[in-house]
């Protein structure tokens, strides 16, 4: 019935008519998290805020930035950083942020992977999760290229040209992509578009789905029980809050988000007033010139691992071109941790440290990947080629076994 | 307490990442050169032990140098505009009011001596090519001493930065952003270039010197200093002569190149403080309030 | 009743063809409004006039945004299957990018060396030293006289150079 007497502006009139009581508490007050947490599970809201200061960031930048190649470098590294009024703040800020959100984005990975909440329900939030995790990926790529230094045009230049597939030589393919025969402006205005609206609107919508898809199964704990959230909210509601094994999303959960995300905002502005170089590459402060390559080419630091994957095989193997496999092997490295949910043969949902030969899986995996970037980043002659090639085996081997071992500790225990 | 010994594992993986993937990765990708040189050991000058004579010097100056180089604090204006001098000489050769302040007197012998020797640009002029300057070496040492304490007389005891860069370094690199002006609004709206090259150099040296606004960013104050000192380090075979700007004067042009290429750096390092401060209050607070509330479920 | 039903499946599902086919088209629509212009594709040849090249001096131009090494070949530097040979003199005539990973290597009076791993390549353009796997590929191209084209067309020179 849609005839409402109340006033529009009075509080029963607005619950009327939008339902904000019920929302409140589907959403905030009677959203059940677990109590026995730690301070990972803040990273959700880390990553949340990261992402509104990259939105806001951006959106300053955009009033000055000249998606023009023969515009956009001074238009930031002149007008942004040394006219606009603390345009040299918001780009320290947006810079900085692309970077970071990438360590908070594999904390928060490597939190799931380890108290397995990636199985048994969570799937699509794991799956929706890695949705986000390419999505940004894009974002960050596409964004890099918009200050048009020397890193920007270089390392357009050598990912567009992955597209032709080695030995597929699909030149046209590449062409397509850049909308030329090399990278240039009309690469940089579509680059522009993708970076400013259609991945944000995207990642918007995946981030909607991604909360969509946590709010039923709920969020995981330390020891992954498996919670009655129905019968402990009875209790917290009743009044028994110190035994209730759950608490509200408001204000409880995000009490304990806004501290940690205190301490994160003075990490990150550290770094943003003091400590930058690492997310703005020097090299990057050369305006593009497409006709001299630099001495060293190498992308921001969160796609070293995948890029040493890429370039770990340096020789041929049976025939196939070492470009080929380091291809096919680049490819299986962004598509394996999706299906992670599907090839973990272990029907429990346990934490890490219950689950002996899954938790030695798990530290090799991290070493493994802080190896592959740091080879990721040096150049790749004499031995450092023969490290990040042993680098690379061990982390598709890493996969290969995953089943096995999952099998086997759930064996061991019992489970099977 | 358990999330301690979280936070370590956190700390202690990403230091490492950190330290693989910067410090230790871009030492491996810059090789290590020698230290600058102020004292210009290995330029052939002439005995320290000589005293020049500045009266002497002004007679050898004005009889063998006037001829290309102006000298406006003497009253010697130049023969030519720019454009007109780099045409005939491939570069603009310099005005010498100031060559006496900013130039190591060492140097400044063995450039009179054999500019290209001096400079260490001797690869760039073979198969017929020469130096535009010629090499005095047929003068006796203390001629050219004279002549050095004759340059260093009449020149200012102090210049500002932006003095010292235009002297030394603006005939072959521009300086974008000083007095650049970003389009106007307005029928005749226009951009200001900023500070240009004096010359077009591009043929002479057979690459255009880049613009070196932004080179405070991309490259280190201590590879600045090895550069400037000795282009050769760090890339060899390189047309940039070696300048001999004394340290004093090589200072003066990194922090000009410093107030152009980062002119908020005041402003940041002033606001940071006030900032971080904010936040470590904002965080207490959230502590605080966190610790009221998680009071009653604990 | 069936019938009905079977009428209104029929009608529902033209009608979905249809809008099948209107989206159909609109991807079709944006994929060309990807495509790089008319005016890019049209400056995809370079002509370079070889008449007054300097023998052992190798020049650059520019094709399709990709570095053109052009070297004329001194007496003493070894013919090769892939010269391009025009009346006596012969030519190395060469896309300059690194056929390990794409950086721009520098002559060094006898040699193209790459600053990026190493790669060296002799005066025919042959990989010689290092990672590059081959020697530096060769544009397409025709020749009329001394006027070369590099672009799409290709003669009977290229060809020959590529069969080397």
């Amino acid at each position: 019935m849609a005839k409402i007497n109340e006033s529009l502006f009075s509080a029963e009139g607005l619950d009327k008519r939008l339902n904000l009581t019920q929302f409140n508490k589907v959403m905030m007050t009677e959203y059940w998290i677990p109590k026995d947490i730690n301070f990972l599970w803040a990273m959700g809201v880390v990553l949340a805020s990261t992402f509104m200061i990259l939105i806001v960031s951006g959106i300053f930048l955009m009033m000055y930035y000249k998606p023009d190649t023969a515009l956009a470098f001074d238009s930031v590294n002149y007008t942004i950083m040394q006219e606009v009024g603390f345009g040299w703040l918001f780009r320290h800020m947006h810079g900085v942020a692309a970077s970071v959100v990438f360590l908070i984005i594999y904390i928060h990975m490597f939190t799931g992977l380890y108290y397995g909440s990636y199985k048994k329900g969570r799937e699509m939030i794991w799956i929706s999760g890695m949705l986000l995790f390419v999505t940004f990926s894009a974002a960050g790529f596409s964004g890099y290229m918009l200050p048009w230094g020397q890193m920007s045009y270089w390392a357009a230049a050598v990912i567009t040209n992955l597209f032709s597939g080695g030995s597929l030589h699909a030149d046209f393919l590449v062409e397509w992509i850049r909308g030329g025969y090399s990278v240039g402006d009309a690469t940089l205005t579509r680059f522009f578009m993708l970076h400013v609206f259609l991945m944000p609107i995207i990642i918007l919508g995946i981030i909607v789905l991604h909360f969509y898809t946590l709010r039923i199964p709920h969020v995981n704990n330390q020891e992954s029980d498996d919670i009655d959230f129905d019968a402990e909210a009875e209790k917290y509601l009743a009044g028994n809050k110190k035994e209730s094994k759950v608490i509200p999303f408001w204000p409880v959960f995000l009490s304990k988000d806004f501290a940690i995300l205190g301490a994160f905002l003075i990490f990150y502005f550290y770094l943003v007033f003091f400590n930058y170089e690492f997310a703005m590459d020097p090299v990057n402060f050369d305006p593009a010139d497409p006709m001299v390559t630099p001495a060293h080419i190498y992308p921001e630091w969160y796609f070293l691992w995948s890029y040493e994957v890429l370039r770990g095989f340096f020789f041929d193997i049976a025939g196939m071109s070492a470009m080929d496999i380091g291809l096919i092997a680049f490819a299986f490295a962004q598509v394996i941790f999706m299906i992670v949910p599907f090839i973990d043969r272990d029907p429990d949902i346990l934490p890490a440290f219950k689950r002996p030969r899954f938790n030695i899986w798990f530290w090799v995996l991290m070493f493994d990947l802080v190896v592959l970037s740091v080879y990721g980043k040096l150049p790749p002659t004499g031995m450092n080629a023969w490290i990040g090639f042993f680098a690379t085996l061990t982390f598709l081997g890493l996969f290969a076994i995953f089943p096995f071992i999952t099998k086997a500790d759930a064996k061991a225990r019992g489970a099977l | 307490m358990r999330e301690f010994k979280i936070l370590g594992v956190l700390v202690f993986f990403t230091a490492l990442l950190y330290i693989g993937v910067e410090p230790f990765a871009h030492s491996q990708m810059h090789a290590h050169v020698e230290a600058p040189e102020y004292d210009f050991k290995d330029a052939d000058g002439v005995d320290k032990a000589l005293v020049g004579n500045a009266q002497n010097g002004a007679a050898l100056v004005q009889a063998n140098c006037i001829a290309c180089h102006s000298i406006t604090k003497a009253g010697f204006a130049p023969m030519m505009d720019d454009a007109t001098s780099a045409a005939s000489y491939g570069v603009v050769p310099p005005d010498l009011s100031t060559a006496g302040t900013m130039y190591d007197p060492h140097f400044l012998a063995a450039f009179i001596k054999n500019p290209a020797k001096a400079t260490k640009t001797e690869h760039k002029f073979e198969d017929g090519a020469v130096h535009p300057m010629p090499s005095y070496d047929w003068m006796k040492p203390q001629e050219i001493a004279d002549m050095v304490a004759y340059l260093k007389s009449i020149a200012p005891k102090t210049m500002t930065n932006k003095e010292v860069f235009n002297d030394a370094c603006n005939r072959c690199h521009s300086m974008k952003y000083d007095g650049m002006k970003i389009i106007t609004d307005g029928p005749n709206g226009v951009r200001k270039e900023g500070v240009k090259a004096r010359s077009d150099v591009s043929k002479y040296m057979g690459k255009t010197p880049p613009d070196l606004s932004q080179y405070i960013r991309s490259r280190s104050e201590s590879y600045l200093h090895e550069f400037i000192n000795d282009p050769q380090k760090h890339l060899a075979g390189t047309a940039m002569p070696r300048v001999g700007l004394t340290e004093k004067a090589e200072n003066q042009v990194i922090k000009y190149m410093e107030e152009i290429g980062e002119v908020k750096k005041p402003e940041r390092e002033a606001l940071a403080p006030k900032f971080l401060a904010y936040l470590l209050i904002f965080t207490i607070f959230a502590f605080l309030w966190k610790a009221k509330i998680w009071r009653e479920v604990h | 009743m069936s019938n009905d039903t079977n009428r209104r499946d029929f009608l529902g599902m033209s009608f979905a063809a249809v809008a099948a086919v209107g989206g159909a088209a609109s991807l079709i629509g944006m994929k060309q409004a990807w495509d790089p212009l008319p005016s890019v594709l049209a400056a995809g040849s370079t002509v370079v006039d070889l008449k007054n090249a300097e023998p052992g001096k190798p020049s650059m131009a520019t094709w399709r945004g990709k570095p053109i090494f052009i070297l004329k070949k001194t007496a003493d530097m070894p013919k090769d299957g892939r010269d391009l040979v025009i009346g006596s003199d012969h030519f190395t005539l060469v896309i300059g990018l690194c056929t390990h990973l794409g950086c721009i290597p520098a002559w060094k009076k006898t040699k193209w060396k790459c600053a990026c791993h190493g790669g060296e390549f002799d005066s025919s353009g042959r990989n010689i030293f290092g990672p590059p796997p081959r020697p530096f590929d060769i544009p397409p191209f025709k020749v009329d006289g001394t006027v070369v084209t590099l672009g799409a067309e290709t003669g009977p020179e290229y060809a020959k150079m590529m069969k080397a």
